[in-house]
């Protein structure tokens, strides 16, 4: 054999090899995971086509420039949307959507425009009704036109960040450094993140207040009350989005910001951080239902309509699987972190988000008294990054065994970090060593930041030299939680109702969430014949 | 060189009368070490002033000598100290109060069959966390089968009915629900401290009860969280306080305690007096 023919061959394998990634898993058995996946998900997808909720109304509103709240700060979206439910309540309320009678009042010339009438709504000196034939049709496209300008602004938002990143620069290196800020003051917040910014953080990601996810409304304008965290509010967005724009330029690389979009508002904080150009967005299929008793068929509806968002607006969703971990054994419900990664895929591609939005979540938290814990860690994290080799995975820091002993955590997130650089992590959440002693402090940040520098310095490259045996302890490992979360799903499926019963029954951890029951389930309805939303179909491309 | 403390070397086997200082490597050397920043510049010809600084506020805190070991600069207007030394003080443990633990730690077996003989029936707990905490960690380490520290949660006890409201329950949904289940017992986790928080909770939860409630019939509350003082059980109207590294096991043995001993008050303090034992 000529070396040339050598040389070739040689060339396929290592382009096999990477192909199949460190672990070399099964081909066969990658794609019947995906397909379960699919399987489990599809009938939720058909679900939430079928159903809106008030928060995915509202988010249409807010896409039509609907902004600003009266004088008890309830939110001009929240006012209008319950007036006009409140009007159709005989002919079934949500059912039909917000967008016909809206602009159907608009067209009628009740009101000037969508902040008049949302005025002229709450005082009661409009009535809506749900138009029929050539007025119909009228709204529609009046709507249409109308809510086409948030869409729009979020494209410019978009196209914004891609100049914003060409001109000063993105990220130096892989995994974006990812520092969290929570002070419940959007002003002391700001100067804390710059100065985040400013000591390395790529990604800053502002926490919210404690309590928001229930909340079923959009607080309103800058907020310096929070508890743990500082409320998601379209003017805190902008503020703090403005604010690392500045840091940005001054330190010649363009730093991202990142909110939740959870909670019962999802959709309309989707939209509102599409519309102020944030840049990663806290996003999971199943964590409301299972973490936060929201009821399911709010939680996947407003789940599907946030993804489009998010898929347009150009932000990179990041999953929620390190709560899994943080609630069960990080050993034992490993496989549960590989399931709902793979549906939280097949959710997100079915949205429209494509691979490198998808920074699927994962988290170091065996119990470190465990004997080979690290080897373990490792083994999970790799079978992430060979699962979704395209992906941005998200990898967080251990929280459950950090026990207020500083010096020993410090070094546990030494490890973790050394797990971040060995597997190619594409976001990391940089972890504290006063995890669940105080919230970080200044010098905590510097440390943890000294921390992460020294590995990714001293191994960034070492994934290079590093491949574990194929039949050894690492790629064992990984192959019985592939193989244990493929029947996990073989469970999901197997239910009557599939993926909505085994919610139900508890099959994710000890939370049983049946769909009729939890928060939020008065604000859904099943789409009626005459339902209409431009905002959906913009976002799905539909003319 | 060394003071050596009267009972240190002589009777280390009368652990109730100790009068200790530090100990670094040698017996009394008094040694500590402390970390801390300072809002000041360490750049160039600033570390000298900065590193004194550090010294200053050592010795303020009664290290005398003082040794800065480590100063960084952290951005232009912070510095980082570590700093070792000595400190004088002498610490009395007869003076160090604690809240002892006033009832047997049961096993999960030995639960079951004093609740059986006792109550002749399940013991029913209502746990929550209240408000707007989201941080079910704790009353989940308590409550879950999968449990905490080795131990099995209290859903583990065949005779204990658990009932997990989970994250973000208001205080009258706590009321009523306990009502309904019959709750012999309501225990609230609270993690979340900013502004106080747990502590307005737990009094907000604690006079819903004694609101809604006769005094002979209302559940016992137990409350508990990382960041509470264990001491502070009267002036939070709860019958007991359990503080960071509880077990499933202690908050058992409890309920046992004073739920299958009807001559207890409900509203009995646990007794506080100097001792030696660590609060948990």
């Amino acid at each position: 054999m000529s070396l040339d023919k050598l040389d070739h061959r040689l060339d396929k394998l290592d382009h096999r090899l990477d192909h199949r990634g460190k672990l070399d898993l099964d081909p066969d058995t990658v794609r019947e995971a995906r397909a379960l996946a699919e399987r489990a998900g599809r009938p939720i997808v058909d679900l939430a086509r079928q159903h809106t909720t008030v928060s995915v109304e509202r988010a249409t509103l807010r896409l039509a420039g609907l902004a600003g709240a009266d004088a008890e700060g309830t939110p001009w979206v929240n006012r209008l949307a319950d007036v006009v439910r409140a009007d159709l309540a005989d002919q079934g309320g949500l059912e039909h959507g917000v967008a016909l009678p809206v602009w159907d009042a608009l067209v009628r010339g009740e009101a000037d425009d969508l902040s008049a009438l949302a005025q002229k709504a709450s005082a009661g000196s409009v009535r809506f009704r749900l138009p029929e034939g050539r007025d119909a049709t009228r709204a529609r496209a009046a709507s249409r036109k109308q809510v086409a300008t948030g869409v729009r602004r979020m494209d410019a938002r978009r196209r914004e960040r891609d100049r914003m990143i060409k001109k000063h620069g993105d990220a130096p290196s892989k995994p974006w450094i990812y520092l969290i800020v929570a002070t419940g003051d959007i002003y002391e917040d700001i100067p804390q993140a710059q100065q985040a910014a400013r000591e390395g953080a790529d990604v800053i990601a502002v926490i919210r207040s404690t309590g928001q996810s229930l909340l079923d409304y959009v607080p309103e304008g800058a907020t310096r009350e929070g508890f743990a965290g500082t409320y998601a509010t379209q003017e805190n967005f902008r503020l703090m989005r403005a604010a690392l724009d500045e840091s940005s330029r001054e330190l010649g690389r363009y730093v991202r910001l990142t909110n939740y979009a959870s909670g019962l508002c999802m959709p309309e904080i989707a939209a509102l951080a599409g519309m102020e150009r944030l840049d990663m967005m806290l996003n999971d299929s199943m964590y409301g239902i299972l973490f936060r008793d929201i009821n399911p068929i709010r939680t996947f509806v407003d789940q599907r309509f946030s993804r489009q968002v998010h898929a347009r607006a150009g932000i990179i969703i990041n999953t929620g699987e390190d709560n899994y971990l943080t609630t069960a054994d990080a050993i034992e419900a490993a496989h549960t972190v590989t399931t709902s990664q793979l549906l939280n895929e097949y959710f997100a591609k079915e949205a429209g988000l494509e691979d490198w939005q998808l920074g699927l979540g994962h988290a170091f938290e065996i119990d470190p008294e465990v004997p080979d814990s690290f080897r373990m860690e490792l083994a999970h994290a790799l079978l992430a990054r060979d699962l979704f080799p395209d992906a941005p995975l998200k990898w967080m820091p251990p929280t459950r065994h950090m026990t207020g002993d500083v010096f020993r955590g410090y070094l546990l997130d030494g490890f973790f970090n050394l797990v971040g650089a060995l597997t190619g992590q594409g976001i990391l959440l940089v972890g504290m060593m006063t995890e669940a002693v105080v919230t970080p402090w200044l010098s905590d940040r510097d440390l943890a930041l000294q921390n992460v520098r020294y590995v990714m310095n001293a191994a960034g490259s070492l994934h290079e030299d590093f491949r574990p045996q194929p039949d050894g302890f690492i790629a064992n490992r990984a192959r019985q939680v592939l193989g244990e979360s493929i029947d996990l799903l073989d469970r999901i499926i197997s239910h009557e109702n599939g993926l909505l019963d085994a919610i139900a029954d508890g099959t994710f951890g000890l939370m049983k969430r049946p769909a009729d029951a939890g928060r939020g389930l008065d604000g859904v309805a099943r789409k009626s014949d005459a339902y209409y939303n431009p905002a959906t179909e913009l976002l799905e491309g539909r003319q | 060189m060394m003071v050596s403390t009267a009972s240190t070397n002589e009777q280390p086997e009368q652990p109730e009368h100790r009068i200790l200082r530090p100990y670094g490597d040698t017996t009394g050397d008094g040694m500590v070490q402390l970390s801390f920043t300072l809002p000041l510049s360490s750049v160039g010809s600033q570390s000298k002033v900065a590193e004194g600084a550090a010294v200053q506020l050592a010795n303020k805190m009664g290290m005398d000598p003082a040794l800065v070991v480590h100063s960084k600069p952290m951005g232009p207007d912070f510095t980082f100290f570590v700093v070792y030394g000595r400190v004088h003080h002498l610490v009395d443990t007869s003076k160090v109060v604690v809240v002892e633990r006033d009832y047997p730690l049961l096993t999960p077996k030995e639960a079951n069959a004093a609740i059986k003989a006792s109550l002749r029936r399940r013991l029913v707990v209502v746990g929550a966390c209240i408000g707007t905490d989201a941080h079910t960690v704790g009353i989940d380490a308590i409550l879950n089968i999968k449990g905490f520290a080795g131990e099995k949660g209290l859903e583990y006890y065949r005779e204990v009915k658990v009932v997990n409201l989970g994250a973000q329950v208001s205080v009258p949904q706590l009321v009523d629900r306990a009502r309904t289940e019959k709750a012999d017992a309501v225990l609230v986790s609270q993690v979340v401290t900013q502004r106080d928080t747990h502590l307005l909770n737990t009094r907000e939860m604690s006079a819903a009860f004694r609101e809604s409630y006769p005094s002979a019939t209302r559940p016992l509350l137990v409350v508990g969280g990382p960041r509470f003082d264990e001491a502070m059980a009267a002036e939070l109207g709860v019958d007991r306080v359990f503080g960071r590294g509880t077990t499933p096991g202690e908050v058992a043995s409890l309920l046992v305690h004073r739920l299958t001993q009807p001559t207890t008050q409900p509203t009995t303090q646990p007794t506080t007096r100097p001792t030696t034992r660590k609060a948990s």
